[in-house]
């Protein structure tokens, strides 16, 4: 019987170098005149094992890496095929203290499952929530998801029983439900891993919540920047509708539900759901005022289910293990569990699925091992390019949607870029305002001016000139900016802004005390 | 503006028109659907697709201009995407594309004089635990370096 080996298929494996690592297991296998079964799975995401080859021995699955096809022929020297002993083995994959200290609810299949695997897929507990909820009443399902106390993952941590409920209770010829998918935020890819990873995990939650609400139409909408996301997507919603888990009746509940993917075309605002819909609309990606909410008017002027794929992707396993089950993982109303995503300058980047309420402190050290430069840690910005610079001060703080808050930090989409002391704030207060203006839909004047202005004001305060005066004005503008836009963006680009000043002031050629005066 | 389509890469245009005048929100899978044909979307296919969509050149126009994706003129041979967001920034990035304007002969935004690179920023390739990251047209580079940036512009530039 032949051996099988698994190489991840993750874009992020793939720019490691997997592919070639592909070639190389095969050639080097046949001329020694072997047969190893090499299998595709997602990652792990341990990303700096990537490219990381598992063996399946007796004993689990054996990991090595990271990976060069360089290293393949020492590795068939060294019996890798029987979980020999090589420079790159790190022993069986479970054990792994990366993986063994997590608490893996939405990303338990990652790494195990082949992604377009309907078996592999089935194998580890996929559909039983689709199943459960083709038995059920709506209401019950909208109602198990409210218990569960699921918060939208996307950045803004709505309650999703809440949006649910209320497109449930709306009557309409037609609802919609939308993924957004476009996982702009630099610091983050637990989306990005989802599509490409566990595909069938989305499509099961999206059903459930077409079911729940009675919508029969469904949108992902995936970045471009994410080409291997999209190709997945696709074929999965094609073997899922021939499957019968999507299409006129999902999993025999007599119930429609038909699931589309639109590709986005790189502009960051389309993030916020309202522009999205206007892209998806096939318009300008211009963010809509609110009121009327999507819930009641939103994609087509229809009540639309909009969330991210994190929060989607949650679904299943509320649905499958129930709410308590959920509620049980996480700290006060910040319930259930968050895949965080470390990266930037770290040793040990990769995602850590934990329940709320860890602290920054564990998550770059304990998991992260710290910088990947190895000089010391100056700044970590949590929740993409919107969320603050924490300073070490804050470092142990809980994880919890309302902990961050009372500080004026955010949790987000869980992204957390770490930057060592060779950072200068100051550039990047500039670059977030530099984005923002790059970015910016334009719809409202803080966002689309006060970003430019807010370059040039921090233009200014490095050149020292009238600094106090500067610092005072980019304090304004910022207030400006958070209380007069119409989104996200333009609300919370002074986020990064102002905890840069606040904390770092030396960067910006300031002593605290010129930093704080306003 | 004359109806009649002669260029090649108006008939393109025209032939994947149906598919799409009653997909709901059909003009952005539209012109993706250019984009991916021709490697950009010509002006002169913004009337074609303003009638078949019943829209306005304007919107189309706008829409094609808003989007950084959409390109309206044909970019050079491969496309250089350098990844300038913060997670990549902690790792050197803005070094990186310095290095990379430098190994292309071209700045950012602009494709080299001899039509082989065209240098773009991008926000963000989801890659940011193995930052910083570049996309050269559809392969994916993760942990760039110096060494392994001149080893790949190297072998682009050799089979030219």
């Amino acid at each position: 019987m032949s051996i099988t080996v698994f190489v991840p298929c993750d874009s992020a494996a793939l720019a490691a170098g997997a592919e070639a690592v592909v070639d190389a297991l095969h050639k080097e296998a046949s001329a020694r005149g072997l047969t190893i079964d090499v299998q595709r799975n997602s990652t792990r995401g341990m990303f700096w094992l990537e490219p990381l080859v598992e063996v399946v021995t007796a004993a689990g699955r054996t990991a090595y890496g990271p990976v060069n096809f360089q290293d393949v022929p020492s590795l068939f020297e060294a019996d890798f095929l029987h979980g020999g002993q090589h420079r790159l083995s790190l022993g069986l994959t479970d054990a792994l203290p990366y993986l063994s200290k997590q608490q893996r609810l939405t990303f338990a299949r990652m790494g195990i499952t082949r992604p377009l695997s309907l078996d592999d897929y089935a194998a580890h507990g996929g559909w039983a929530g689709l199943q459960k909820t083709a038995a059920m009443d709506s209401a019950d399902v909208v109602q198990t998801v409210l218990d569960s106390g699921l918060r939208g993952r996307g950045g803004a941590a709505f309650p999703a029983g809440i949006k649910w409920r209320t497109v449930r209770a709306t009557d309409a010829a037609q609802k919609y439900v939308v993924c957004n998918a476009d996982e702009g935020d630099s610091g983050t890819f637990s989306d990005r891993m989802t599509m490409e990873g566990d595909p069938y995990m989305l499509i099961e939650g999206m059903a459930i919540a077409g079911l729940a609400v009675g919508a029969t139409q469904g949108y992902v909408y995936i970045r471009s920047e994410y080409p291997h996301a999209i190709a997945t997507m696709t074929t999965a919603i094609q073997l899922a509708q021939a499957a019968g888990f999507l299409g006129d009746n999902v999993m025999g509940s007599g119930k429609a539900f038909h699931l589309h993917v639109r590709k986005a075309a790189g502009s960051y605002v389309c993030g916020e759901e309202t522009a999205m819909l206007e892209s998806l609309e096939g318009k300008r990606g211009i963010v809509r005022a609110k009121p009327p909410l999507p819930a009641l008017e939103g994609l087509f002027g229809q009540p639309t289910v909009i969330n991210n794929v994190i929060t989607l992707a949650s679904v299943p396993i509320i649905m499958a293990k129930g709410a308590a089950f959920y509620k049980d993982f996480g700290m006060g109303r910040s319930t259930g569990t968050l895949p965080f995503q470390i990266t930037g300058n770290i040793k040990h980047g990769g995602l850590v699925e934990r329940a709320f309420g860890l602290t920054l402190r564990e998550l770059i050290y304990d998991f992260g091992g710290g910088s990947r430069s190895g000089r010391p840690i100056k700044a970590v910005q949590v929740g993409g390019p919107l969320g603050a610079y924490v300073p070490p001060s804050q470092w142990d703080v809980p994880l919890d949607y309302e902990a961050y808050a009372a500080l004026g930090l955010v949790v987000g989409h869980g992204g957390i870029v770490v930057h060592d002391d060779t950072a200068n704030m100051a550039k990047l207060a500039r670059y977030a305002m530099e984005f923002c203006a790059i970015e910016s839909c334009g719809k409202c004047t803080p966002c689309r001016i006060g970003s430019t202005r807010g370059v040039e004001t921090i233009d200014r305060i490095a050149n020292a000139q009238d600094k106090e005066q500067q610092v005072h004005l980019l304090r304004d503008l910022c207030d400006t900016m958070v209380h007069g836009s119409l989104c996200a963006m333009g609300g919370m680009t002074p986020y990064p802004v102002l905890s840069a000043l606040n904390h770092y002031p030396a960067d910006f050629g300031l002593q605290t005390t010129e930093a704080t005066a306003s | 503006m004359n109806k009649s389509v002669e260029a090649p890469e108006l008939q393109t245009v025209s032939r994947l028109l149906p598919e799409f005048t009653e997909m709901p929100g059909g003009l952005l899978p539209l012109l993706h659907a250019v984009q991916d044909a021709l490697g950009f979307i010509p002006a002169s296919a913004v009337p074609l697709v303003a009638e078949a969509m019943n829209l306005s050149r304007a919107e189309v126009h706008g829409v094609i201009t808003y989007y950084h994706f959409f390109r309206s003129k044909a970019p050079g041979k491969h496309v250089v995407q350098v990844c300038r967001a913060e997670s990549c920034q902690a790792c050197g990035g803005e070094q990186l594309l310095s290095e990379m304007e430098q190994a292309l002969g071209c700045k950012l935004h602009e494709t080299s004089a001899d039509g082989l690179y065209s240098l773009e920023p991008v926000y963000c390739l989801g890659l940011c635990a193995s930052s910083p990251a570049v996309q050269i047209d559809d392969k994916l580079y993760a942990r760039m370096d110096s060494v392994q940036l001149k080893r790949v512009v190297a072998e682009l530039g050799s089979h030219a």
